[in-house]
């Protein structure tokens, strides 16, 4: 295991009570006063433009994952980045065009407190956390990712989201001179993705701005990103700049290019095949054999029971 | 051109057609296919046995245009070497892709279209490159360019299986679809004789 749990080693038995406690003390304050800094240095738009800048967080105990990560060179080259190019090799040379900072995000639709927000201010009241999760593309294969962000859930309940907030909806930049791919018509731009409000809401659901320990890379949606282990890899969109609550279920872009091939739960399932790919096993990248592909990608416990009495045959 | 020549000429063309093969090879060995390097190998397989497919095909239009009867003696090669990338697609796709799960393979084969069209492709390839032999010329006789003929149905199908596997961006298979095109088109008959100055006879 590359990452010691917090739980395997408790401080306190090898610590005097008092001094444990003092120094948990120093610790948080230093955390404070690092987390801030690292958001002032997070706007560096020198910095930010390329990634790779530490972040300061925390290690989030129950999202923790007990398998080998993915390389930190395989997670940042091999991206489906559509607004740059098809191929998956192409973002990590192109995204230099991105530039993540200044960022903001439009707020709209269903909720008490709509508005343009700066990303610094979306962050800053909010301590960040590492989790590591499953990512399973459409296409079969896999990767782990310790990812550093917040629940989409505590940033969403700040914007006040009334009762006919039935649906978020997520849209990525337009821009054609940052994204030069949305010039072409290969999706119908600007690339959009849903969520239920339970969904959104769920424990599970991260807003990612770093992987790593290091902010976002831009070829992998500078600078925040949805993260939802349970679905496959295309319903966690990048470079977020527009959040919409709204009463009807959204139309994706994939849903647009093929609504025979893509649906808006996009839960993995292996029990339910894909038109173009057999969804019951999956290639780690760095594996050369093939895994069995779980249920909810691993996290049915957490979430099994918000499809509870659907058919996910039909609502695929 | 002399014979000795020519069959310099031909063993230097037999050495270029392996060189694909051979990068790829080179790529697993130094780890130099990238992150996916069982999809680079699936992928890159597959174009360059549409490759070698349209330069099999463009032989007969190059000895037209150039009025160079040479150009045939070197079909046979090209065209088992099309045979030869196509199997290689083949084995990387069941060894590598699906590492020998044969349930996901028969899955493909019947559900999955671009795969059904693909395996047409290469078994309508076995006969033609079983055929290619001199002794095979000479006892199928009239019948053999009859059976050789094929090539054109398994050009068509084989751009079209590329064509489904893409998943959105369909300007590749375009470009192929396009020279296809160029290249069935000069199987036409001219309704008219264009002179070729520099084709002795013409
Ligand atoms: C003459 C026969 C064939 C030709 C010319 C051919 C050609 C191609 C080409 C050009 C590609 C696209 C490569 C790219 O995207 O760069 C491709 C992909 C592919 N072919 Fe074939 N193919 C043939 C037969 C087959 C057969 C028989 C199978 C399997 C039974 C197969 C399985 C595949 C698969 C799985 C892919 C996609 C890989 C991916 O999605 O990454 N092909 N092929």
């Amino acid at each position: 295991m590359l990452i010691k749990r917090p739980s395997d080693i408790a401080s306190s038995e090898i610590t005097s009570e008092a001094v444990y406690k003092d120094r948990r003390r120093f610790l948080q304050q230093m955390i404070g006063l690092s987390v801030a800094a690292s958001l002032g240095g997070y706007l560096s738009p020198v910095q930010a433009a390329y990634g790779g800048k530490p972040l300061t967080y925390s290690k989030a105990k129950e999202f923790q994952l007990d398998e080998k990560l993915t390389p930190y060179k395989d997670v940042t080259s091999y991206n489906n980045f559509y607004e740059f190019s098809t191929s998956k090799q192409a973002p990590a040379r192109m995204a230099h065009t991105l530039k993540p900072t200044p960022w903001n995000i439009s707020v709209e639709g269903a909720c008490a407190k709509p508005g343009n927000y700066a990303l610094e201010d979306l962050l800053k009241p909010q301590a960040l956390e590492e989790r590591i999760y499953r990512l399973r593309c459409v296409e079969g294969w896999s990767m782990a990712i310790p990812w550093v962000g917040l629940p989409l859930a505590s940033m969403l309940k700040r914007f006040e989201p009334t009762s006919d907030a039935k649906y978020v909806l997520f849209e990525t930049l337009y821009d054609t001179e940052q994204f030069p791919n949305q010039r072409g018509r290969v999706l119908d731009w600007p690339y959009v993705e849903g969520l239920t409000i339970a969904e959104a809401m769920n424990p599970l659901t991260l807003m990612a701005v770093g992987l790593y320990g290091e902010v976002l890379p831009n070829q992998n949606g500078a600078p925040m990103r949805l993260v939802v282990p349970w679905k496959y890899g295309f319903k966690s969109i990048k470079s977020i700049a527009k959040i919409r609550f709204v009463e009807k279920m959204p139309t994706s872009s994939w849903m647009k290019a093929s609504s025979r091939e893509y649906g808006f739960y996009a839960n993995v399932n292996p029990q339910v095949s894909h038109p173009r790919w057999s969804q019951k096993r999956e290639r780690r990248i760095g594996e050369w054999g093939r895994r069995e592909t779980l249920m909810f990608n691993g996290y049915a416990e957490q979430v099994a029971h918000l499809y509870s009495g659907m058919d996910l045959k039909k609502n695929f | 051109m002399s014979h000795r020549s020519f069959s310099f000429y031909k063993r230097m063309v037999f050495i270029l057609c392996l060189l694909p093969a051979l990068l790829l090879l080179e790529g697993v060995l130094n780890d130099r296919l990238g992150s996916n390097p069982i999809e680079a190998l699936v992928r890159q397989s597959g174009d360059w046995t549409l490759r070698f497919l349209f330069i099999t095909l463009s032989i007969s239009p190059l000895r037209k245009l150039t009025g160079q009867s040479y150009w045939i003696r070197l079909r046979r090669m090209l065209g088992l070497y099309t045979f030869f990338y196509a199997s290689l697609h083949v084995s990387l796709y069941i060894g590598l892709d699906k590492f020998l799960y044969w349930d996901e393979i028969v899955e493909d084969i019947f559900e999955r279209p671009f795969i059904t069209i693909g395996l047409l492709s290469f078994l309508l390839l076995i006969p033609l490159a079983v055929t290619s032999t001199q002794k095979m010329i000479r006892r199928l006789g009239k019948n053999w360019l009859r059976l050789h003929r094929m090539i054109y149905l398994i050009s068509i199908t084989a751009v079209l299986h590329f064509y489904m596997m893409v998943k959105a961006d369909t300007q590749e298979p375009w470009i192929y679809i396009f020279i296809l095109t160029l290249l069935l088109a000069f199987r036409l008959p001219l309704p008219i004789k264009i002179p070729l100055p520099w084709r002795k006879g013409s």
